[in-house]
């Protein structure tokens, strides 16, 4: 059976892991949360800097989620899928890129102006070769993501995958990512649409639990 | 396992507006790819498969709005699936969906830069019954789009998938390559010695997919899978290995081996890494003597359509067992030299695998067979 065995939430300026508070700090800009997150948590990783907004906020949910306790050895590269979705695809930095145009066109932001290059920053960091899917839907759609891991995982096309949301567009942004694995660790909620939905909306009540 | 059939297909391009009318140019060995001057693109002069300017002028719906529905439309009247059918799923796929209207500094039709928006007045216009599935995966995002009707159709989830795959070239995606240095001073030449660059290009593609019995006498999609190099965001590989590892783990999903593949439709941007690389990855997979072309030097690289646009291609290769020439390849440019068609061949095409790689260092092959 399939099980959520980590997640991490990333909203109103607070950081959850499996529905605790890692990290919490006064309202700001994404830009500059994201940067005192990373700093908060020692995360050393350079490429982090040339990262775009939602690159770095899907980055450090990954962190976050697959920070500690986690078995990566059990394993291979291929066997570790990501699937992620958001709403308004990459065009936060869509219009940073078009600002860039007025005077010289900017390589280093273009790259960023697809939302599956969050995937790859992941894949990079971690190394993982698996299968990839990026969706767009107008708010989090537990039922499409829970299908289609469902058909990863069950299929035996993937052995564990990085599955959620990560939407980001100028001062609005939420990341909610699951690890889900066969069962592994005991207690750890059934990976379902039901339970996706109650990880993603606990944390907008302030009853993380 | 249940066979997932092509039911019908449908190419919009500067080629034509079916799939008979863009594969007729092709056989006469007509391009798309042109020399432009659209200062409204590109300060400089560009190659590109471009429609001719204002032919899908901003109404209800955009320029991407309208390639996707002539496209779709004409593939659902080839078949007899009714998109109010519960059991029929709606799918698309693009890159960049309406970002063009950036650059026209358009106020109107804001809410369509948001392309989850955009697909549900596609969906309306159509009247799927079911919310449509959105795809923005790079440029695979037509093949994923095929490879996830394929296992929602393969699991019963579904049965059937319209997927569609749609870019628009706009100066956004233009000055972005451009930016990259990836543009061709001229025409690209996918695999060549002297290729320096793509050419961009725009359209729209749908294929039909089903698993029902009347469509038994088709072409089947019969696998796909996808990986990811996890190397660099704007680079391939260096070794093409996780594009072989797709390769394999798609012939193992069709039931096949390398042996069995007859043709490849290659990525073949006609950039100097990419080339190399799908080279590397057709080697290492064992199928460096099989015929492969690249379609980038008829419709240019169309993104989000591209899968799609070079899947529908390989589907009428295979009904007329017919290999089109790589266009713009005359020698040998990688350092494992493939079989790269350089005229038409008249060959048995049974099964067919069509490869893409992308910007995340996505990649996705399908395997479609008789």
């Amino acid at each position: 059976m399939e099980c959520i065995t980590a997640s991490s939430v990333i909203r109103n300026s607070t950081v959850y892991r499996n529905g605790e508070v890692v990290f919490t700090t006064g309202a700001g800009a994404p830009a500059e949360f994201l940067l005192s997150v990373y700093q908060f948590l020692n995360l050393q990783y350079p490429k982090f800097y040339k990262m775009d907004s939602l690159s770095r906020l899907g980055w450090i949910a990954s962190e976050v989620l697959l920070g500690e306790g986690w078995d990566r050895a059990a394993y291979k590269p291929e066997e570790v899928a990501i699937v992620l979705a958001n709403a308004s695809s990459s065009l936060d930095t869509d219009y940073k890129y078009i600002a860039t145009t007025k005077d010289i066109p900017s390589p280093s932001v273009f790259v960023y102006t697809l939302p599956n290059i969050v995937m790859g920053e992941i894949c990079i960091r971690n190394n993982f070769k698996g299968e990839n899917a990026f969706f767009l839907s107008e708010s989090f759609d537990a039922g499409l993501i829970w299908q289609y891991v469902s058909l990863l995982l069950g299929g035996g096309i993937a052995r564990a995958c990085i599955a959620g949301w990560v939407e980001l567009l100028g001062e609005d942004y939420t990341a909610a990512l699951f690890l889900v694995e066969q069962n592994s660790s005991s207690g750890a909620p059934i990976f379902s649409p039901e339970n996706m939905n109650r990880i993603f909306n606990a944390s907008t009540t302030g009853h993380a639990d | 396992m249940t066979d997932v059939f092509v039911a019908a297909d449908n190419i919009v391009s500067p080629l034509g507006m079916t799939t008979a009318q863009n594969f007729d140019q092709l056989k006469a060995g007509r391009s798309g790819v042109s020399r432009h001057e659209r200062p409204e693109l590109s300060s400089q002069p560009f190659y590109g498969a471009l429609f001719q300017p204002d032919s899908f002028p901003l109404k209800i719906y955009t320029k991407f709005e309208q390639l996707v529905q002539a496209s779709v439309r004409e593939a659902l009247q080839a078949s007899d699936i009714l998109p109010g059918d519960p059991r029929t799923i709606f799918i698309l796929c693009s890159t960049k969906g309406n970002i063009h209207l950036l650059d026209e500094d358009a106020h109107t039709h804001r809410d369509r830069l948001s392309l989850p928006g955009s697909a549900a007045s596609l969906a309306r216009h159509f009247q799927f019954a079911q919310t449509p599935i959105v795809i923005s995966n790079a440029c695979i995002s037509g093949l994923l789009g095929m490879i996830t009707g394929l296992r929602l159709i393969r699991a019963g989830l579904y049965e059937n998938a319209v997927v569609a795959g749609a870019d628009v070239l706009s100066g956004f995606i233009l000055s972005g390559f451009g930016s990259f240095q990836a543009l061709s001073a001229g025409f690209c030449k996918p695999f060549d010695k002297d290729r320096d660059g793509i050419n961009l290009g725009e359209g729209a593609a749908t294929v039909v997919l089903s698993s029902r019995p009347e469509y038994r006498q088709g072409i089947r999609l019969s696998g796909g899978a996808v990986s990811n190099d996890a190397n660099h965001i704007s680079g391939p590989s260096r070794t093409g290995e996780e594009l072989r590892q797709v390769i394999g783990r798609s012939l193992s999903d069709a039931r096949c081996d390398a042996g069995d593949i007859g043709f490849i439709s290659a990525h073949g941007t006609a950039t100097a890494y990419n080339d190399e690389m799908e080279a590397k990855a057709i080697t290492l997979a064992g199928l460096q003597d099989v015929p492969v072309n690249s379609l980038k030097g008829y419709y240019g690289h169309t993104l989000g359509a591209a899968g799609l646009i070079e899947s529908i291609v390989t589907l009428a290769s295979m009904r007329e067992e017919l290999v089109l020439p790589s266009r713009g390849f005359e020698h040998n440019g990688v350092t494992t030299p493939l079989n790269v068609a350089s005229s038409l061949l008249h060959v048995p095409l049974n099964t067919c695998l069509k490869t893409a790689s992308g910007f995340g260092g996505c990649n996705a092959a399908v395997v479609l067979s008789k």
